[in-house]
């Protein structure tokens, strides 16, 4: 089907806004037609994934853009890349040609006007997008959480058609942009669980990865998340939806913007399924998280998607001015902004002085691997503990909580909460 | 042997004959694809360890990585990438990738989507010959 076009989607078509724009506009209107899309809509924002380089063709396309001149015209924002662009190459075993390409294309979007935050949480920077604004948002769970979370309305959109579509302004109307698409499917129900459980972080990494894999590629709905439920563990949630699933939006009755009730979330009809989540779904989704038996851990990667001002304060909170073992290399992934935040608090001093790698710009989970990434791994996010064994040479993961992760990196070893753990926490009270 | 006609949707125009690669699952080509060599590296895949390079590459879709396009879009750059691509539902990710794969390297690789009932006709090792308005030869 052919959308039906304006007339200045027709002019840039037609090419009378410069070669850039319109073959970004050839892009976009094969994927509308691809998606049986009626017409096209205007986008306020865009955030770029096709900066993170695996590949010389990534290179060749935003070269050539640059060659014709292309310019956003609405903000566009970084997503994370493979490399620090700040510091030392961190990914010491890349070969030469990865490395200099790798640094090379981010340059390439800044020269079409691109903010360059390289971030994967681009919702913790102030100025991003807000409620009912209509976005291209590319990054799994940036998608996950901007749709769900702040209540703006995007797709999963992939490379080069992300660019695309911000270079025009333009996207089809079709799927998460329009109010059907963003009616629930599946409803889970965690109510009768405890307060303490679900004030606790770990729970919403586990939440998210047991929705995603219920829901595959529907709207889920959550029913009996805590009403203060924070945006850290509305963004565990968000990842890792995204990361078992094809999740790009999910509601949270009570808690997410889009969600006063149910009748609202499902638009008057009944949920195609109704999932009373128990006790045992809840533990094996949590087991199924950690791949190798307890033991001397040589690296904790925290910050996936990139750690937020609040978990600096936590895990500063958790450090006490404790050294981390001599054994254990601890990295934080987090953006430049929120690392500027944390410095003026005095607080990056204190965590680098005992002895971790607060890292910006990218990610520990991609391959090349980061230095030191071997052996028995621990994480506190459920997104790195899905992805990293398949991608990383390492013996296998130890997922936990923030406070298990601290624990672990000043002892050399896994180490577990006994009252976190204990079979007790886990039941349904009712 | 009578030769089958099969109509498809043309997501990406170009024409391949090429023996067919028939995946049983759905494949990122980010992560679970090395773009260098065309082979599929997702461990979890049933057709682990196989190289697309010169298949008609039957695959339900993609999986929903945003790297999916770059993934396509590099392996046809190195030639290691499929011949052609027969999807069993549409598919923005894998179109975006051929289709610029097309427009930067004039190489012009097809991606078509087949009914349900066609899609399980297609066998590993026939060889498929796809036109551009979308009609394949079995």
């Amino acid at each position: 089907m052919k959308p039906d076009l304006t007339t200045r989607d027709a002019a840039i078509l037609n090419g009378d806004e410069g070669e850039a724009k319109r073959f970004a506009m050839e892009i976009v209107v094969q994927a509308a037609e691809i998606m049986n899309a009626t017409n096209l809509i205007d986008v306020s924002f865009l955030h770029i994934d096709a900066c993170h380089y695996y590949g010389r063709a990534h290179i060749d396309f935003a070269q050539y853009l640059v060659d014709l001149k292309a310019r956003f015209d609405i903000p566009a924002w970084t997503n994370t890349i493979p490399v620090n662009l700040e510091g030392s190459d961190i990914r010491a075993d890349a070969d030469p040609t990865f490395s200099r390409e790798a640094r090379q294309l981010p340059g390439l979007y800044e020269a079409m006007g691109a903010k360059p935050v390289w971030t994967c949480a681009p919702y913790q920077l102030l100025g991003g997008p807000e409620f009912g604004d209509q976005i291209i948002g590319s990054e799994s769970n940036a998608v996950a959480y901007y749709n769900s979370v702040v209540g703006a309305r995007t797709n999963k959109y992939g490379d080069f058609f992300e660019v695309c579509a911000g270079l025009v302004g333009r996207t089809p109307y079709a799927g998460l942009h329009t109010n059907a698409g963003r009616r629930g499917t599946l409803l889970l129900d965690v109510s009768d669980f405890s307060d303490d459980l679900k004030s606790e972080n770990m729970f919403h990494h586990v939440l998210g990865y047991l929705t995603g894999k219920l829901a595959g590629a529907g709207v889920p709905v959550i029913k009996g998340l805590l009403s203060d439920t924070t945006k850290d563990q509305l963004k565990a949630i968000s990842a890792a939806v995204a990361a078992s699933g094809g999740v790009g939006l999910f509601h949270a009755i009570g808690v997410t913007p889009e969600a006063p009730d149910l009748e609202t979330v499902f638009q008057g009809q009944s949920p195609r399924q109704t999932i009373k989540v128990s006790s045992d779904m809840l533990m094996n989704a949590r087991d199924q998280l950690t791949t190798v038996s307890n033991g001397p851990v040589a690296m904790v990667a925290v910050g996936t998607p990139h750690f937020s001002f609040s978990e600096f304060q936590s895990l500063t909170a958790l450090m006490d001015g404790q050294l981390v073992h001599d054994d254990v290399t601890f990295y934080v992934t987090t953006s430049r902004f929120v690392r500027d935040m944390v410095a003026q608090e005095g607080w990056l001093e204190m965590l680098e002085n005992a002895g971790i790698d607060v890292i910006v710009d990218t990610c520990t989970y991609f391959t090349p691997a980061v230095k030191n990434c071997r052996g028995r791994v621990m994480t506190n996010s459920a997104k790195w503990a899905y992805y990293a064994p398949g991608m990383l040479p390492i013996d296998g993961v130890v997922f936990g909580s923030l406070r298990e992760c601290v624990e672990t990196a000043i002892r050399g070893a896994a180490w577990r909460d006994p009252d976190l753990w204990c079979e007790q926490t886990w039941q349904r009270t009712l | 042997m009578a030769e089958n006609i099969v109509k498809s949707r043309v997501l990406n125009p170009g024409e391949a004959a090429a023996p067919a690669m028939v995946l049983d699952d759905p494949l990122s080509f980010w992560g679970g694809f090395d773009p260098l060599s065309g082979e599929i590296i997702d461990q979890h895949h049933p057709q682990a360890g196989q190289r697309v390079g010169g298949h008609a590459l039957v695959i339900p879709s993609s999986r929903g990585s945003a790297g999916t396009p770059a993934g396509i879009a590099e392996s046809i750059r190195l030639g290691v990438g499929p011949a052609a691509i027969i999807l069993g539902r549409e598919d923005i990710n894998i179109a975006v990738g051929a289709s610029v794969a097309a427009r930067l390297y004039s190489i012009h690789v097809p991606v078509v989507v087949v009914e349900k009932n066609d899609f399980s006709i297609l066998r590993d090792g026939d060889t498929i010959e796809v036109l551009r308005d979308g009609t394949l030869r079995l």
